[in-house]
């Protein structure tokens, strides 16, 4: 079933985050120095990373699969600790400051067995947001997911696509600076994923910095302002993303361009 | 043959009656059980959940020693709690032996670990779907057992219902602790246990029914609210 009704839905630009920022400082840009991280039995997942995020636009971690790309991401996020090098966020502010202005959406989306707007409420409520704007927050974050309309099934009967933009949803609606996203419309139909590319978009323009993986190059050259190339733990390229697509520095960049299987 | 089916005939216009020996019976029953599975409920979902969700040195040993209490020998409970409540008992001077209260006492006993276990189990499976949601949004300690509690919703009633199931249908600890006094502390499985030995069947017959009826029902609400919590997809 198609529930993604791109035609009648309402234009993202009419949908404007009124909330007022609260006055924190920012924690980007974020230093990433020396990254690498050992996993029982396997040594080297991740080796020497190192890498500045800057504010604004979309960061896209490009590489193939088992490159590494999602477990750089918990990384950053926080989820995972580093066995070597440090990362650094700009702000002086302990970790828990830190996670409170940043957000990950998840591979396949946890959404908790209630209704779309608790679940949207329910993130909202952890990071101490008050009772008069939650509703507002919750609203917002329904309109630019264009799921206003399911507000009150339960979040786990959705589709696939719904699910992935409630997720969506939830992570924007705590206004992160930074928002991580792992493989965001992999297991989606293209309906479904254009319309969650769309979301992201939105959100970017709303002023949160995207990280986000991906394998697919076509998503990547559609969204990314920066591209982070991964291949076998290792960062083998960092540029702009019209650079990086016109001229690969690296061999494994440039084979992955031509569509070749990297081993 | 004829003795059986006069006896159960007489059950049957018993029930249909509503009889109020019978009827006392069966609301103390259901009483007694009910206040043991809440208060067991009450101490064993927050220490399940905790459980699930809590690594420390000796974390194994417990989980397999309360999954070992599961199978609790509901007699030796009963000889326990009337140890620590006869009158030379540590607990003596509060006067509660051969009381509802002590029955409660002794079936939250025996029921808190069931519901702890079962608790643990389920907790720990979603726990293993949530937590680096849970931790990606930021939900601390409280909030994660909370959540995680209102989460695994219908797989703890199902628990639950586990539990009050073992409480009503258990007969050596209540009889022990309570003494089935008539009026005062009977409860269905005591009574079936001493008019089948007086040789009154019909009584004992008329309580059987019920609770198998009860026991059945437990089971069809259990299976019901999964039904409906898989076709609700929550």
């Amino acid at each position: 079933m198609l529930s993604d009704p791109a035609a009648d839905a309402p234009d993202l630009a009419q949908v404007e985050a009124t909330a007022p920022q609260p006055p924190v400082a920012p924690i980007l840009p974020l230093d990433v120095n020396g990254l690498g991280l050992d996993l029982p039995g396997r040594a080297g997942v991740l080796a020497d990373i190192t890498f500045t995020l800057e504010g604004g636009g979309i960061c896209v971690v490009l590489g193939p699969n088992g490159a590494g790309k999602t477990l750089l991401l918990k990384l950053c996020h926080g989820l995972v600790r580093p066995t070597r090098g440090s990362l650094r966020w700009s702000s002086g502010q302990g970790r828990n400051g830190v996670l409170r202005q940043q957000s990950m959406v998840l591979q396949r989306p946890v959404l908790l067995r209630r209704s779309v707007q608790e679940n949207i409420d329910y993130a909202l409520r952890l990071r101490g947001v008050d009772t008069v704007e939650r509703p507002r927050r919750v609203d917002e974050a329904l309109v630019l997911a264009r799921l206003d309309h399911v507000a009150r099934r339960p979040a786990r009967a959705l589709s696939g696509g719904e699910q992935q933009r409630v997720a969506l949803a939830r992570a924007w609606a705590t206004r992160p600076e930074v928002l991580f996203l792992d493989e965001p419309s992999t297991h989606l139909d293209p309906v479904a994923a254009r319309a969650v590319e769309e979301m992201i978009t939105g959100i970017c323009a709303r002023g949160t910095t995207i990280v986000m993986t991906t394998h697919d190059l076509a998503q990547a050259r559609r969204l990314a302002d920066r591209i982070l190339f991964l291949h076998r733990g290792r960062l083998l390229e960092q540029q702009a993303a019209g650079a990086f697509f016109a001229h690969p520095q690296c061999p494994e960049a440039r084979a992955f361009l031509r569509g070749e299987l990297l081993g | 043959m004829g003795e059986i089916s006069d006896s159960l005939g007489l059950a049957l216009q018993l029930i249909m009656a509503l009889d109020a020996d019978l009827r006392e019976i069966v609301l103390r029953s259901l009483g007694v059980s009910c206040a043991a599975v809440l208060l067991a409920s009450a101490i064993a979902l927050p220490l399940g959940a905790a459980l699930a969700v809590s690594r420390f040195p000796g974390h194994r040993a417990v989980v397999i020693l309360l999954n070992a209490l599961m199978g609790l020998p509901p007699v030796v409970v009963g000889l326990v709690v009337y140890l620590l409540l006869s009158r030379v008992g540590p607990l003596g001077d509060w006067g509660l032996l051969f009381t509802p209260t002590a029955m409660v006492i002794a079936q939250t006993i025996l029921v808190t670990p069931i519901i702890c276990a079962l608790t643990r189990q389920s907790v720990e499976y979603l726990w293993g779907e949530y937590s680096e949601q849970l931790r990606s949004l930021g939900a601390g300690r409280v909030s994660i057992v909370l959540t995680l509690l209102w989460e695994g919703r219908f797989s703890l009633l199902t628990a639950i219902l586990a539990g009050f199931g073992r409480a009503v249908a258990e007969v050596g600890a209540v009889l022990i602790v309570g003494g089935n006094i008539a009026h005062h502390t009977r409860v269905m499985t005591t009574t079936i246990a001493l008019e089948t030995a007086r040789g009154d069947l019909q009584l004992a017959l008329a309580l059987g029914i019920v609770l198998i009826c009860v026991v059945l029902a437990i089971n069809a609400g259990a299976f019901m609210t999964r039904e409906y919590a898989q076709r609700s997809g929550s």
